[in-house]
């Protein structure tokens, strides 16, 4: 059995790894690297559950190899918080506001949020619910996501000035 | 580990990513954006002996356009050619029919070529391609030759692609001065496989009356209707003209029944929707030639 060197940056810290070329990145982040915050959910690409940020992009980790992620710059929900104590105003919003119920899709949303703040800084609902799409939650109906989400820009945009 | 053994390649160079493709032939897949390819591999519908690629083969991803045509490589993502200013200029169907391709996640991902060259049904960018006559570069390591996508396209799942070509490049030409365009599409949530859909562009004279027609729905295949486009050459636009050519637009249209919706459904929901393009894209045309659509 053949297996690849992989290198990559995950949240800031350099990891690396052996992998068979069929090992799916989800897998990898989970299994190997032990970063389980990735959720893994329909693992076909429709539930948006392993969502991460790939070269700061918001992407499938379930359709990726993990071959393919070598030299690349990874975010997980692990990197999101700013220090250890402290929550991303993503976080502390969804907290507040309940934005999330039984938490398994909450990973794959908060990464996708927090790439739309960095690209839409003040989101109208429908450009939240645009990006939301691609993230499937059974419990909230996501109406406090969208209300999270949008409450969070609202906190940036105050940090910001 | 979900998808089966395969033994990996990851050329840099297009001739590198040929040469695989003339070793390995019908073994081999490409691999692209991996939006349709590895839900399939991970479902083990495939399983593909080795996999090439094409990720790593820079020179394969590009926007160019010029004042005759916009040149796609084969690797761009379609959330490229989504937000790049030249093509919601000069080819906004382009833009508009990869806004409905699943979500941003997946257009980050999803190349333009992987989506014609996996040539599913409902997919958009390959109706929107056979609307503007776009032709397809395909190359195998010693030939290489241009396909229209009217041609491209044989039937579900199915392109002209032989087992040891890849496709390399999409060329659309400019459409004509102050065309309007429509891309229609119904599915159950947004960004779900669409059930039906259409492409309309449309170019009026000086008088009103339609110059350049150009009418695609989606079936198991993309089909342009040609006879119905004829018939709206010289007509003036109206609800009347529109309504009759969607219902003969949809004479000869194949579709498929499944569990999301029956053929004769599909079959309908193109009608109206072909109508809806052609009035849209009418409406942008005079727009257009107002000089107030953006």
């Amino acid at each position: 059995m053949s297996t690849r060197q992989v290198r990559l940056t995950i949240n800031g810290r350099e990891y690396s790894g052996e992998v068979e070329p069929r090992k799916l990145l989800t897998d990898f982040l989970r299994d190997d690297l032990g970063l389980t915050g990735t959720h893994v959910g329909c693992e076909h690409g429709v539930c948006g559950a392993c969502t991460v940020l790939f070269n700061g992009e918001p992407v499938r980790s379930c359709l990726l190899f993990a071959v393919q992620a070598n030299g690349a710059e990874l975010k997980t929900v692990e990197g999101i918080a700013p220090n250890a104590t402290e929550l991303h105003p993503l976080q502390e919003k969804f907290w507040e506001l309940h934005g999330l119920q039984c938490g398994f899709c909450t990973p794959g949303i908060l990464l996708t949020a927090e790439a739309l703040l960095k690209e839409i800084p003040n989101p109208s609902e429908a450009e939240v619910r645009e990006w939301l799409s691609g993230n499937l939650c059974r419990c909230t109906g996501y109406q406090n996501i969208v209300t999270a989400i949008q409450e969070a820009a609202k906190t940036l945009s105050e940090r910001r000035t | 580990m979900k998808p089966a053994k395969f033994d990996y390649h990851d050329p840099t160079s297009i001739e590198e990513a040929l040469g695989l493709m003339a070793q390995f032939g019908d073994q081999a897949r490409p691999l692209a954006g991996g939006q349709s390819l590895v839900p399939l591999m991970n479902f083990r519908l495939i399983r593909p002996a080795h996999l090439i690629d094409l990720n790593g083969v820079s020179e394969l991803s590009y926007l160019r356009a010029d004042d005759a045509a916009l040149r796609i490589g084969a690797t761009t993502r379609q959330r490229e050619l989504e937000r790049s200013p030249e093509v919601a200029k000069r080819w906004p169907l382009l833009r508009d029919a990869a806004a409905f391709i699943g979500h941003i996640q997946i257009r980050n991902r999803g190349t333009v070529g992987g989506s014609l060259a996996h040539a599913f049904p409902s997919a958009e960018l390959p109706v929107a391609m056979v609307t503007l006559d776009a032709s397809m570069v395909l190359c195998a390591k010693t030939t290489r030759r241009s396909v229209s996508a009217e041609d491209f396209f044989l039937s579900y799942m199915t392109t002209a692609l032989q087992p040891d070509e890849l496709l390399l490049e999409i060329a659309v030409t400019a459409l004509p001065g102050n065309a309007g365009w429509s891309y229609q599409e119904v599915s159950r949530r947004h960004g779900d496989f669409a059930l039906a859909g259409a492409a309309a562009v449309l170019a009026l004279d000086a008088n009103g009356c339609i110059h350049h027609a150009r009418l695609t729905l989606t079936g198991t295949t993309p089909m342009r209707v040609r006879k119905v486009e004829e018939s709206l050459l010289g007509e003036r636009p109206s609800e009347a003209l529109f309504r009759d050519a969607a219902q003969r637009a949809i004479e000869n249209l194949e579709q498929d029944s499944d569990i999301h919706a029956s053929a004769e459904y599909r079959r309908d929901a193109c009608a109206a929707l072909a109508r809806r393009a052609l009035a849209q894209a009418a409406v942008r045309a005079v727009e257009q030639m107002k000089g107030t659509s953006q």
